[in-house]
C-alpha cells in the first residue's frame, strides 16, 4: 500500500472550521478575581455562586498543571485566554436568536427550529460561554423534567445545584477541574424526577466561535430514582493558528434504579498536520452510580481536538450498580489523545465494562489510560476491559496503560488488549471486489468501531459514522 | 476476451513468469495446472493487481486495452474477479454491508440504479439458497469465524452476485468436503452463459469432474508449455508434469 495514498485517505479537511462574524461582548484576556467578579456579575449570579467562584480560584492558584499523561504540548498561557464571550443580546426566544447564529448551527446540521423537534430531540445550544436556545423545555416540563442552561438552574433551582455541584467532581478535584469551577460561563443542567422515563432525547451543542477565547462549561445531570435519561452532546470550533483551551466539568447522579446514558462526538478543530492549531481538551467527566440497582453509561467518540484529556468514570457506590465506558478516539494529523476510564467499584455485585477502540493514523498518538479499582467493601465485583487499537500508516502510535487496584479477591476482572494494523491483505481484499481504497479504509474502520457505535442513539450513530469518513477519508477521489 | 502476451512478473526478487502467453476465450473453462511454485497463484494475482506481484515486462489486454497499469478496484469494476484461496477476515464488517457496498460500486460503475437494502436481501436470500449457505451468514463478520468449506461458498457467493466477466477461481477446491465441492461446482456452472470466461486453478480432477473445461492448460517454469483438451488431466494424474517440457 502506498504511503500517500494513505496519508490523502486520512486527512480530510476539517468541514465546521468556519467563524460567523456575530457581535460578541468579550472580555479581554487575561484572569484574576476581577475576571470572575465579571463573569458572575454578567450572569447576575447570587452571591453564592461568586463565593464558590473565588475560593476555587483561590485553590486552582495554588494548584499546577498535572504533566503525568503522555501527551506533548506547548504551556498554556491562562493569561492570554479571554474567560468570557457572549452574542449580544442575549435572546428570550427562538425569533429573537440571531440568524447568524441559527445559521452557524444549521451549517453544523444541528436546526435549532421545527426539523429538529420533529425528530423527537431536545436541544441546547452553547455558543462561546453562552447557552443561546433551550428548545422543548415546555414538552419536557410536562413530565417534570428540568433541561436548562447552568446559568438559569443556578438561578431557578438553587437547591439542586447546591445540593450535586461539586458533589461528583470536588472544586479541587484536578487543576483543571478548579479552573472551570472558577470560571464556567455555561453548560447544561438535567434533572429527572423519579420515575419518569425521559421521552426524548435531550443534547447541547457546545460551539466556540470567538477568537482567543477559552470554553469552560459545567453540566451537571441528576436522575432521580428510577428514572431514565439519554443525553448527547457534540462540539466543534472555527479553523485557528492559535490553540484555544477547552476544560468542561461533567458531574452526571444516578439514584436508586436510574440509567444515565451519555453519549459524546467530539469534533473540536484538531489543529494542521504540523500540529499547528487547535483545541487543547482538559475535560473532567464523571458519574456516581449512588443509588442501588442504577447505571452510568458512557459513549464517546473522539474525532477531533489538538490534545484530548479526558478520562469518563463511573464511581459505583450503589450496590449492583452498573458502569459502562464505550470509546472511540481517533488520533490523525499530529493530534494527540490520552483518553480512557476510571471505574471505581465501592458497592456489592457491581459491574463494569470498559470497551475502548483507538484508531491512529498519520502522526497521532493515541493513548488509553485506564483504572479499574476494587474496594474491599465492593464484594463481588466484575469488569470486564477490552482495548484495541488499530494503526493506519507506520509514523503513529498507540499505547495501552491499564491500572488496576484490587482489595477483593472475590471478583472478577478480565482484561483483553489488542494492537492491529489495516493489512494490505485485507484492502486488497475488498479492492478487489470493486470497493475503492478509501471506502476500503473506512470499511476497515467502522468494523473495528462496530461495538462503540452500536451504543449510540441512532441518529447519532449516522453523523459519527459520517464523522469518521470525514476524518479519515476526504479529499480522496 | 483476455490476452496475455510475453508476461515477466517477479514476487520479490523472483522471478516467476518469465514470458508466458495465454489467451482466454469468450464462454470457455480454461484450466491451469502445473506443479508447486510453477506460479499459477502469481499468475492470477499479475491479472487482478495483487501488490504483491511486480509485472517487469508484456502486456494483459482486456477489452481492448492493456490493464498492466490499473489498479485493482478497476480491474475488479471492469469484470475480473478472483476467488482468493485463503479469504481473508475482517473484523466487524458485515457479510452483508459487504456485499452491498461492492455490488453497488459495481452496478455505479456500470450506470445502473443501486439496489436499496430490500431488494438487495431478495437477490441475496435466492442466492444462499441455491448455496446452501444459512442466512445467518449475511449478519456475521467478513470471513470471520467461517469454516474453510464456509469462506469458499461465500467466495462463489460473491461471484454470483457480482456476475463478472473473467471469473479466476484459485484453488476453490482445496478444503472442501464432497456436498461443498458439489455446491460451488453447480454455482460456477450456473454463471456459464457463453460469454464469461473461466480461469481455474487445481491440483487435482475431482472438481474438473463437475465441470465441463475446454482447455487444460500446463503452466511449468513460469511459462504455458501445453494446452490440450480435458483428456490431458488423465494423463497429468498418472504420469505428473515431469514429462512436459517447453514446445
Amino acid at each position: 500500500m502506498e504511503n500517500n495514498t494513505l496519508d490523502k485517505a486520512v486527512s480530510a479537511d476539517y468541514q465546521l472550521g468556519f467563524e460567523v462574524d456575530i457581535e460578541t461582548d468579550t472580555i479581554e484576556a487575561g484572569l484574576d478575581e476581577e475576571t470572575i467578579r465579571f463573569i458572575s456579575a454578567k450572569k447576575e449570579e447570587p452571591l453564592w455562586m461568586l463565593e464558590i467562584r473565588l475560593k476555587a480560584f483561590k485553590k486552582w492558584q495554588k494548584m499546577s498543571e498535572p504533566h503525568w499523561a503522555h501527551l506533548n504540548y506547548e504551556p498554556i498561557d491562562y493569561q492570554s485566554i479571554s474567560y468570557f464571550s457572549a452574542p449580544k443580546n442575549a435572546p428570550d426566544s427562538l425569533d429573537e436568536v440571531d440568524p447568524k447564529i441559527l445559521e452557524a448551527y444549521k451549517k453544523l446540521g444541528i436546526p435549532l427550529d421545527e426539523q429538529k423537534q420533529l425528530q423527537g430531540i431536545a436541544v441546547d445550544a452553547v455558543f462561546d460561554s453562552v447557552s443561546v436556545k433551550t428548545t422543548y423545555s415546555e414538552e419536557l416540563q410536562k413530565h417534570g423534567v428540568i433541561f436548562c442552561s447552568i446559568s438559569e438552574a443556578i438561578q431557578d433551582h438553587p437547591e439542586l445545584v447546591k445540593k450535586y455541584m461539586f458533589s461528583v467532581v470536588p472544586m479541587t478535584d484536578n487543576y483543571f477541574a478548579a479552573l472551570n469551577s472558577a470560571v464556567f460561563t455555561d453548560g447544561t443542567f438535567v434533572y429527572i424526577p423519579k420515575g419518569v422515563r425521559c421521552p426524548m432525547e435531550l443534547s447541547t451543542y457546545f460551539r466556540i466561535n470567538a477568537l482567543n477565547t477559552g470554553q469552560f462549561e459545567r453540566t451537571l445531570i441528576i436522575a432521580d430514582e428510577g428514572s431514565y435519561v439519554s443525553y448527547n452532546e457534540g462540539c466543534s470550533a472555527p479553523t485557528r493558528d492559535e490553540h484555544q483551551l477547552h476544560a468542561a466539568v461533567v458531574e452526571l447522579i444516578t439514584m436508586k434504579d436510574a440509567e444515565i446514558k451519555y453519549s459524546t462526538i467530539q469534533n473540536w478543530y484538531p489543529g494542521d498536520e504540523d500540529g499547528k492549531g487547535g483545541i487543547y481538551n482538559f475535560v473532567t467527566k464523571r458519574g456516581l452510580c449512588k443509588g442501588d440497582n442504577s447505571k452510568i453509561s458512557w459513549t464517546q467518540v473522539e474525532t477531533g481536538s489538538a490534545i484530548t484529556w479526558k478520562y469518563p468514570s463511573c464511581v459505583l457506590k450503589g450496590d449492583n450498580s452498573v458502569g459502562e465506558f464505550y470509546s472511540v478516539a481517533v488520533t490523525t494529523l499530529a493530534q494527540q489523545a490520552d483518553t480512557g476510564t476510571k471505574m471505581i467499584h465501592l458497592g456489592k455485585n457491581t459491574s463494569s465494562t470498559i470497551v475502548s477502540k483507538g484508531i491512529s493514523a498519520m502522526k497521532g498518538q493515541n493513548i488509553y489510560r485506564g483504572l479499574v479499582k476494587v474496594a474491599k467493601s465492593a464484594t463481588n465485583a466484575r469488569n470486564h476491559s477490552e482495548c484495541d487499537s488499530l494503526l493506519i500508516g507506520d509514523q503513529c502510535g498507540a499505547h495501552t496503560f491499564p491500572y488496576l487496584e484490587s482489595k477483593d479477591n472475590q471478583g472478577q476482572i478480565e482484561h483483553e488488549a489488542s494492537t492491529s494494523k489495516i493489512s494490505d491483505e485485507q484492502l486488497f481484499y475488498l479492492r478487489q471486489r470493486g470497493i475503492s481504497e478509501e471506502d476500503a479504509v473506512s470499511m476497515i474502520v467502522h468494523g473495528f468501531c462496530k461495538e462503540v457505535f452500536s451504543q449510540l442513539p441512532m441518529e447519532y450513530a449516522v453523523e459519527a459514522k459520517a464523522l469518521l469518513n470525514l476524518t479519515l477519508e476526504g479529499s480522496v477521489g | 476476451m483476455l490476452t496475455i502476451k510475453n508476461l515477466h512478473a517477479n514476487i520479490g526478487d523472483n522471478k516467476i513468469l518469465q514470458g508466458l502467453d495465454l489467451t482466454l476465450e469468450a464462454g470457455k473453462v480454461h484450466v491451469i495446472m502445473g506443479p508447486n511454485g510453477a506460479g499459477k497463484s502469481t499468475l492470477s494475482k499479475a491479472i487482478v493487481g495483487h501488490y504483491d506481484v511486480e509485472v517487469t515486462e508484456g502486456s494483459i489486454d482486456y477489452k481492448g486495452k492493456d490493464i498492466v497499469k490499473l489498479p485493482a478496484e478497476e480491474r475488479a469494476l471492469e469484470g475480473i474477479f478472483m476467488s482468493f484461496q485463503n479469504p481473508t477476515e475482517i473484523p466487524g464488517v458485515n457479510n452483508a454491508y459487504f456485499l452491498r457496498t461492492a455490488l453497488n460500486a459495481k452496478l455505479k460503475h456500470e450506470g445502473k440504479e443501486e439496489l436499496n437494502a430490500a431488494e438487495f436481501l431478495r437477490v441475496m436470500r435466492e442466492k444462499l439458497s441455491s448455496l446452501e449457505m444459512k442466512t445467518d451468514m449475511l449478519s456475521r463478520s467478513l470471513n470471520e469465524g467461517f469454516s474453510g468449506g464456509e469462506k469458499k461458498r461465500n467466495e462463489i457467493l460473491q461471484m454470483l452476485i457480482l456476475k463478472p466477466d473473467v471469473i479466476i477461481l484459485d484453488e476453490i477446491d482445496s478444503g472442501l468436503d464432497i456436498d461443498a465441492l458439489k455446491a460451488v461446482a453447480e454455482g460456477i456452472n450456473s454463471m456459464q452463459d457463453g460469454k464469461r470466461t473461466f480461469l481455474v486453478i487445481t491440483h487435482y480432477r475431482r472438481l474438473l469432474d463437475y465441470l465441463t473445461p475446454d482447455y487444460i492448460h500446463v503452466l511449468k517454469n513460469g511459462k504455458i508449455l501445453k494446452t490440450a483438451g480435458v483428456e490431458l488431466v488423465d494423463k497429468l494424474e498418472e504420469e505428473g508434469y515431469d514429462w512436459i517440457k517447453a514446445e
